[in-house]
């Protein structure tokens, strides 16, 4: 995760940096955590170490934080080893305190009938910036389309609605939003409703 | 302000031989979205999907609302199945509120969930039957729907947007006689439904330009991430009422229909057959619901999520798999809500699917995928 917080968005509304929903750190870890999603954790733990950190084991979910350096070679190995194969919503999340973004993978299986209930929530952080118009100083994040193929037109939707850009996606396109949009990518907090 | 083209949007050289093809938004096959389509001669080259038309910002507007003013317009995105849409989001909201539901409240919310999903699936099944040029189709669903929002309206006062659950459960309890008027309605509509199988799906025409057009495999239904009767299409056994039962689904006895073909006709018929198992959940429900109690567990005002969370909860609804993403900061606004919905997801089978197929078979392809434009774009 990266923690440089020298460059805070200069025209971020003062109200919308008061909730301080910081980086995720290892909670106090519950007496029993469910043991199927627990292996599931060990096994991601396992394999890279300090390179991802368990955000939260509960029944049916399990969520692992990652830095966007390592984030394809967790992908690929959650799809290769661990047998999910789809993606079931790619969300953006906008910290402007933090000066970052959170993209949350949301992945699924159907092939594997033991991992039917279990959603594997996978979640990385860009550098905020604040020129939202994909250029050289982007906010940019590697795509994990040629893992999971599901989550091309997601990531075409974080791409507009958030403005991160997904280096190696081949069709960084908008999808929802008029192709002539010139404002600030809607979702993002510093994007105020009028009136509000 | 100075703005550069994103990369993708230059435009594209094709070949002399090659015609591009708006169809919609405004065109009438096509909803409230556009397709690009690439066609040489009869055959459908390329296609672009571009949806957005209809795109009203829920999410954004999600921020600014507390948990319970979010409801009416979070039904919005898809007003025919508007118990189905909000339900995960109720579901999240009870969780991050931390508050119980009722017994009774559970089994008032499966029937209400399953009527909605038979009065979606008559909607869908009567469009799909015009765009095939079968007047009949069209006339027998938009009338039989009739019976089942007459339903809703004595359960909920509404006859489309109901806005009936509310975390914590269900607005109103259930009128009185309401389970024997149920019953008695919802036995005549099997009863009714039943009949289509003669007039549409025997259909020799319909089955003609149905069959092995746009055909799924199971490998390229898992791999596109496709859901719901797209997915159970293409011989993939996965509905969330049985694999991840929510609510009282766990009580109930629910058969999942599945079929091999992945063809159009194949994903025109799932629905059909799962609206037949819906009549089986309200019967089912009606029996084992208790006759008396709460039918809601009152909340404070303006209630508050605990600290930072995060909640993903999903539904099975009348087109596939429904999520929602709910991120709480503790204060009595959701910071983040993320609809996942089930047409935006099975959009991405629809370019490969049309690649390849002759342009006259595009009606029966796109809306056999039940794809509903104004929840793909939210």
């Amino acid at each position: 995760m990266s923690t440089e917080t020298e460059n805070p968005p200069a025209d971020a509304k003062p109200e919308v940096a008061t909730p301080k929903p910081a980086a995720k750190k290892p909670e106090e870890t519950p007496i029993e955590l469910p043991a199927f999603e627990k292996s599931i954790s060990d096994k991601i733990v396992e394999k890279f170490g300090d390179k991802v950190e368990v955000g939260f084991v509960k029944e049916d979910r399990v969520r692992i934080n990652v830095g966007r350096e390592n984030v394809h070679d967790v992908a690929e190995f959650i799809r290769d080893e661990l047998n999910y194969d789809h993606v079931e919503s790619v969300s953006g999340v906008d910290y402007p305190q933090d000066n970052e973004i959170e993209v949350v993978y949301h992945l699924g299986s159907y092939s594997d009938s033991s991992l039917a209930r279990q959603i594997l929530v996978l979640a990385t952080r860009a550098q905020r910036e604040t020129n939202p118009i994909p250029g050289n100083d982007a906010t940019k994040l590697p795509t994990l389309r040629d893992v999971f193929y599901s989550v091309e037109f997601h990531e075409r939707e974080v791409f507009e609605m958030f403005g991160v850009f997904f280096e190696g996606h081949p069709d960084n396109r908008r999808l929802l939003l008029p192709e002539d949009w010139a404002d600030l990518p809607p979702l993002r907090k510093d994007f105020a409703i009028k009136g509000r | 302000m100075t703005f550069t083209l994103p990369p993708g949007l230059a435009l594209q050289k094709v070949d002399e031989r090659i015609m591009t093809l708006n169809v919609g938004p405004q065109h009438p096959g096509s909803g409230h979205m556009r397709i690009i389509v690439q066609i040489d001669g009869d055959y459908i080259v390329a296609c672009d999907p571009d949806p957005g038309y209809v795109h009203r910002g829920e999410e954004k507007m999600a921020e600014y609302r507390n948990y319970i003013t979010n409801i009416p317009h979070l039904e919005r995105p898809v007003i025919h199945d508007s118990c189905n849409v909000l339900y995960p989001y109720v579901l999240g909201a009870e969780e991050i509120l931390g508050i119980e539901v009722p017994e009774r409240a559970k089994y008032v919310r499966v029937i209400a969930s399953e009527l909605n999903r038979c009065i979606y699936i008559m909607y869908w099944l009567a469009i799909y039957g015009i765009f095939l040029g079968h007047s009949t189709m069209f006339m027998w669903p938009a009338g039989d729907r009739e019976l089942l929002i007459d339903l809703m309206e004595k359960m909920t006062g509404a006859r489309v947007t109901h806005a009936h659950f509310v975390p914590g459960g269900v607005r109103n309890d259930l009128p009185p006689n309401f389970e024997d008027v149920c019953l008695r309605q919802v036995n005549y509509f099997e009863k009714r439904i039943k009949e289509y199988a003669a007039v549409f799906y025997d259909n020799p025409i319909l089955i003609s330009r149905t069959r092995d057009t746009g055909v799924l495999s199971r490998q390229d239904a898992i791999k596109y991430g496709t859901t719901g009767s797209v997915l159970r299409a293409s011989g993939v056994d996965y509905d969330l009422r049985v694999k991840e039962p929510y609510d009282v689904y766990d009580e109930l006895d629910v058969h999942t229909n599945v079929m091999k073909e992945g063809d159009s006709y194949a994903r025109s018929r799932i629905p059909w057959l799962d609206m037949m198992e819906s009549c089986n959940i309200i019967r089912q429900a009606l029996q084992k619901m208790p006759k008396s109690g709460s039918v809601r567990t009152k909340l404070k005002p303006n209630p508050k999520g605990k600290g930072l969370n995060s909640v993903y909860k999903r539904v099975e609804s009348g087109r596939g798999s429904l999520g929602c993403y709910i991120v709480s900061d503790g204060k009595t606004e959701p910071y983040r809500v993320k609809l996942s919905v089930p047409s935006f997801r099975n959009l991405i089978a629809l370019p490969n699917l049309l690649r390849g197929e002759k342009l006259g078979n595009m009606p029966s392809v796109y809306w056999s995928l039940n794809y509903w434009p104004v929840e793909a774009d939210r």
